[in-house]
């Protein structure tokens, strides 16, 4: 058995204040100045923070972003003076898919590594879109995975990359057929190309910084590697743009390329192969109607791997209707399977992976891997502010970010995934991710569980009544 | 000149093993007032400098927001938590109007709306904090009976009848709930005179005043309450009679005695808020007194695993339950597991393996800290499994010999009742009884010295925040104002006990379908 694959995280504070959710506003001008004041009494101790950036004048007003909302404060001031807001620049932050919510927690576990955890049970909607309609099974009795991330035995995050042979064929004892290229990645997940108006060079290098540090691919686009060196052991992985993209000795000694779909896919692919037989071309393709029957397409040509593209919200780019990723891929999936081809060809889904959660929901809806893009960014402080996308300046310096921070704040971020992957896995009782692809018999689909729950009692359910928290 | 007689509050362990009469608890409800000097509502009220204390809003306030107390001037601060806002302006009696000077405001409290999420919105906080206070249903400007999440439990509606049978009398509705329903079986047919019992907290993760409050609110109510997985302090001893032992896979503070000493024992497989994953006790909880009782070494994190490694199968789960039924010769069993896929087979081989009660935890609720990942996706939302396991328990042919208790995001008397009309026969609550102790769900148990609020914690300092008397008072009156709103609905469905009302989803209707059933 490997050795288990551990990431070794450690507390990596913001470098610039973070936006929190909770804030407590104190109309001084009633204060008595009792003796007994509140602020005293603080059970995180977060005034005293106040009170040293008060008086020192340095640092930042690090409590409004501690604060936990306890309401002690509020609840025991003699003079009723305090009283607690929602930070509006909390309310600000992300889109209406990255939510401050997943904004915020994805700072946390790009500061600390660790896996948010919180109790009083759930609070948010009952479902939602996307993902947010399904459950993942757990299992309750029997179950060969033990004790999730605490536990002894082993949980294996890692997945393949590239093409398998349908079945292993010998002559005189010997294969007949030499495998074809592989790449193992110990998580189901690479990094993806970052987006023109992010990848300043610290950007870009930091996340291929931490992408050797943890063993992982980073897509770079060929712009973005004239900066960086590559190499075979590299994790650099060249995206390129240009659909007729043909190779030109750049990226000779690289292990993996990714290559736009087009009309004349087979030839470019088989232009690649020929400049190194053993690197590993994967086609990237827009998400839409027609992608199932491309892929089927694709994988009959023998195409190593294909990747699967969505917006950033997780939703179909090429479609006048638009179905979510969970769908989509689901679709992708089965007509694999129907061709008997599933595990001869790597299936990466891209696009709206902004939580663990949705990265083994994608794997069990069909992919093998998924790629992740604007997590990336936010664990580098970024608010989602678009004002880099309007040409304005970035109101968090990215372009100016210290690479080893930045790094630093990747790898936690990857950490506090791997654990949540493996609690996942661990309460399904799945021991390798390679295992949880296309297991849609351990989870539980909104609409599949509403059927057999109320249909049965309450009959049709509403037209538009999809179940989404408005 | 009046004597007051001062009552010691019973705190310690001596007090209670010198004062058996401690452990006398009654179900009379009292006025229990929030424990805090500014109290949450959904209204504020402000008094201007402009004010004269001519006391007309004293006299024309029925709700205790203006109070001048005796021997006093001047009024005092306003108890704007009780204020019920502008309805008040159709009784005529609105101090707001009616005030000479105008120095009274209305306006809604800022920090009310900052309170609460989808499930638990501020309104159902406030409904729990009024209950526990008054043991009264709660006032119509909160919506007290639905949350805000969008499904399950908060699209489901009561179809109420146009008349109610002549000689219903709400007096005469039974709330009993018949706990061991095996035929043929010789332990004891155990009654509770309400159709809920509480959740399990464990000594550790919870102050050891919230968890006593919780057991001798259950012994004035005739119901239950449970140890979780911690062990069995001594202080429970004179409740133990309404205390289940509860056996979980890390089996910290299992002995025989305490085995012997329940009346039910529960097997904990796993939890809704963290299906399928151990529980954790971090080590700064893990006190002297904890690890004594868990046998453990003081300042060690302490994890539960997850499953039982005795139990790989139904048969293993049989031998298991022959273990506790030998142990115990009276005590009847119940096995608590989450909601799978698969949760009907987990029910009826719970049924076979001999178990007297099947306690399903549901994926959205739990009190205990647990992943946000787990809590949010993992397992499904009780409401799902409620309808699913008692449709198979139905069609197997052994639902009535069995008990079948649900839990997870059960938060007021109308979703026990939606919960009873689905399918279940009996609830358990745990977070209900938090937020009546003043918990308002800002999730950070496990944050720095644990609960702020007193809690959920086990820290000297903060364990000081409650009394004992006063957790018992607050979960009595919740459990009045809970048995009250349930008759009511009963009384408005027609029907004559909580029993009648299981599985009778023909009285349910969901806003999201056409509830055209038997239309053809």
């Amino acid at each position: 058995m490997p050795a288990k694959y551990h990431i070794q995280t450690q507390p990596t504070p913001p470098r610039i204040r973070p936006e929190g959710k909770l804030g407590i506003v104190d109309w001084r001008e009633d204060c008595s100045g009792c003796h007994n004041c509140v602020k005293k009494g603080c059970v995180y101790g977060l005034y005293r923070d106040e009170a040293d950036a008060l008086r020192d004048e340095v640092g930042y007003l690090d409590y409004i972003y501690q604060c936990k909302g306890c309401l002690t404060c509020v609840q025991n001031c003699t003079k009723n003076i305090l009283t607690r807001v929602v930070n509006p620049e909390y309310e600000r932050l992300g889109d209406n898919y990255y939510n401050p919510d997943i904004v915020l927690t994805t700072w946390f576990q790009a500061e600390t590594g660790g896996v948010p955890v919180s109790g009083c049970g759930y609070g948010g909607p009952f479902s939602g879109e996307g993902f947010d309609s399904m459950w993942t099974d757990m299992s309750e009795i029997v179950r060969p995975t033990r004790d999730g991330i605490h536990g002894r035995e082993y949980i294996n995050t890692g997945v393949d990359i590239g093409r398998k042979l349908g079945r292993l064929s010998f002559e005189d004892m010997e294969l007949r057929e030499t495998p074809p290229p592989r790449i193992q990645s110990p998580l189901p997940l690479m990094f993806d190309n970052i987006a023109q108006h992010w990848a300043h060079v610290p950007v870009v290098s930091a996340v291929v910084k931490a992408a050797t540090d943890l063993g992982l691919l980073a897509l770079v686009s060929p712009d973005g590697i004239a900066n960086l060196g590559t190499g075979a052991n590299s994790p650099v992985v060249p995206l390129m743009d240009d659909k007729a993209a043909a190779p030109d000795g750049r990226f000779a000694d690289s292990a993996m390329v990714v290559i736009q779909d087009s009309d004349r896919v087979a030839e470019t692919v088989a232009a690649w192969k020929r400049e190194n037989a053993q690197r590993i071309v994967a086609v990237r393709l827009a998400s839409g109607k027609a992608a199932a029957a491309r892929v089927q397409w694709l994988a009959r040509q023998g195409v190593d791997v294909v990747n699967v593209v969505f917006d950033k919200h997780g939703r179909e780019l090429d479609s006048a209707k638009p179905r979510h990723m969970r769908d989509a891929i689901r679709e992708v999936h089965a007509a694999l399977v129907k061709d008997c081809v599933r595990d001869e060809i790597t299936v990466i889904a891209s696009g709206g992976i902004a939580l663990p959660e949705h990265m083994a929901k994608a794997i069990i809806c069909g992919a093998d891997l998924v790629t992740v893009d604007i997590p990336l960014i936010l664990a580098m402080d970024c608010r989602l502010c678009g004002e880099c996308e309007r040409g304005e300046q970035c109101s968090v310096n990215l372009a100016g970010i210290d690479e080893q921070y930045a790094v630093r704040r990747l790898v936690n971020l990857m950490g506090s995934w791997h654990s949540q992957l493996l609690e996942m896995l661990g309460a399904m009782g799945i021991r390798e991710a390679r295992r949880l692809r296309g297991e849609v018999g351990r989870c539980m689909f909104f609409e599949d569980l509403e059927r057999a729950a109320f249909g049965r009692i309450f009959g049709k359910r509403k037209e538009g009544r999809d179940g989404h928290q408005s | 000149m009046t004597t007051l007689a001062i009552k010691p509050v019973p705190q310690t362990a001596e007090d209670f093993t010198s004062h058996p009469d401690f452990a006398d608890v009654s179900r009379t409800v009292r006025t229990a007032p929030p424990r805090y000097r500014n109290e949450m509502g959904k209204y504020s009220i402000h008094r201007a400098s402009t004010c004269v204390s001519c006391g007309k809003c004293v006299d024309i306030c029925q709700h205790g927001v203006h109070v001048r107390p005796t021997g006093y001037r001047q009024v005092i601060r306003p108890f704007d938590y009780k204020c019920i806002g502008p309805d008040c302006g159709k009784t005529g009696r609105f101090c707001i109007t009616n005030c000479p000077q105008h120095a009274l405001s209305l306006d809604e409290n800022p920090v009310f709306k900052t309170l609460g999420d989808y499930r638990w919105t501020p309104d159902l906080l406030a409904s729990n904090w009024y209950m526990a206070e008054t043991g009264r249903q709660p006032p119509r400007h909160l919506e007290s009976q639905v949350g805000n999440s969008g499904g399950g439990f908060d699209r489901l509606r009561f179809v109420f009848p146009d008349t109610i049978p002549s000689g219903l009398r709400r007096e005469d509705i039974s709330t009993e709930l018949l706990l061991n329903k095996r035929k043929n079986d010789s332990r004891p047919k155990i009654k509770i005179d309400v159709p809920w019992y509480g959740g399990g907290m464990s000594f550790g993760s919870t102050n050891i005043r919230a968890q006593l409050g919780k057991v001798r609110a259950a012994k004035a109510w005739n119901t239950f309450s449970c140890t979780g997985e911690g062990g069995y302090p001594e202080r429970f001893i004179p409740y133990k009679d309404y205390m289940i032992t509860q056996v979980a896979t890390g089996l910290f503070g299992v002995r025989e005695e305490t085995i012997q000493r329940a009346r039910i024992v529960e097997f904990k497989y796993a939890q809704g808020a963290k299906p399928g994953l151990g529980g954790h006790l971090l080590g700064d909880k893990n006190t002297p007194a904890v690890a004594a009782m868990r046998e453990a070494v003081v300042g060690t994190s302490l994890f539960s695993p997850f499953p039982f490694h005795s139990v790989y199968s139904i048969e293993d789960h049989k031998k298991h339950l022959d273990w506790i039924a030998h142990v115990n010769r009276t005590a009847l069993l119940s096995a608590k597991v989450s909601t799978p896929n698969d949760v009907e087979m987990v029910a009826v081989g719970s049924y076979c393996a001999g178990a007297h009660i099947v306690h399903m935890d549901g994926s959205y609720g739990g009190t205990g800290a647990a992943p946000n990942i787990a809590k949010k996706n993992i397992a499904m939302p009780i409401e799902y499994a409620i309808s699913n396991v008692h449709q198979f328990l139905v069609a197997e042919g052994v639902r009535d010999e069995i008990t079948l208790i649900v839990s997870g995001g059960i938060r007021n008397p109308w979703d026990i009742a939606k919960a009873i009309a689905m399918g279940a026969d009996g609830i358990v609550i745990g977070t209900a009884e938090l937020v009546s102790l003043g918990c308002i769900r800002c999730g950070c148990c496990e944050s720095g010295r644990g609960c702020a609020r007193g809690i959920c914690t086990t820290d000297p300092e903060l364990l000081q925040l409650l009394t004992v008397e006063w957790c018992t008072q607050r979960l009595v009156n919740l459990h009045a104002a809970f048995r009250e709103c349930l008759v009511d609905i009963l009384y408005r469905l027609g029907l004559e006990s909580v029993a009648a009302l299981r599985g009778r989803t023909d009285l349910l209707m969901h806003l999201d379908y056409e509830n055209d059933r038997g239309k053809k």
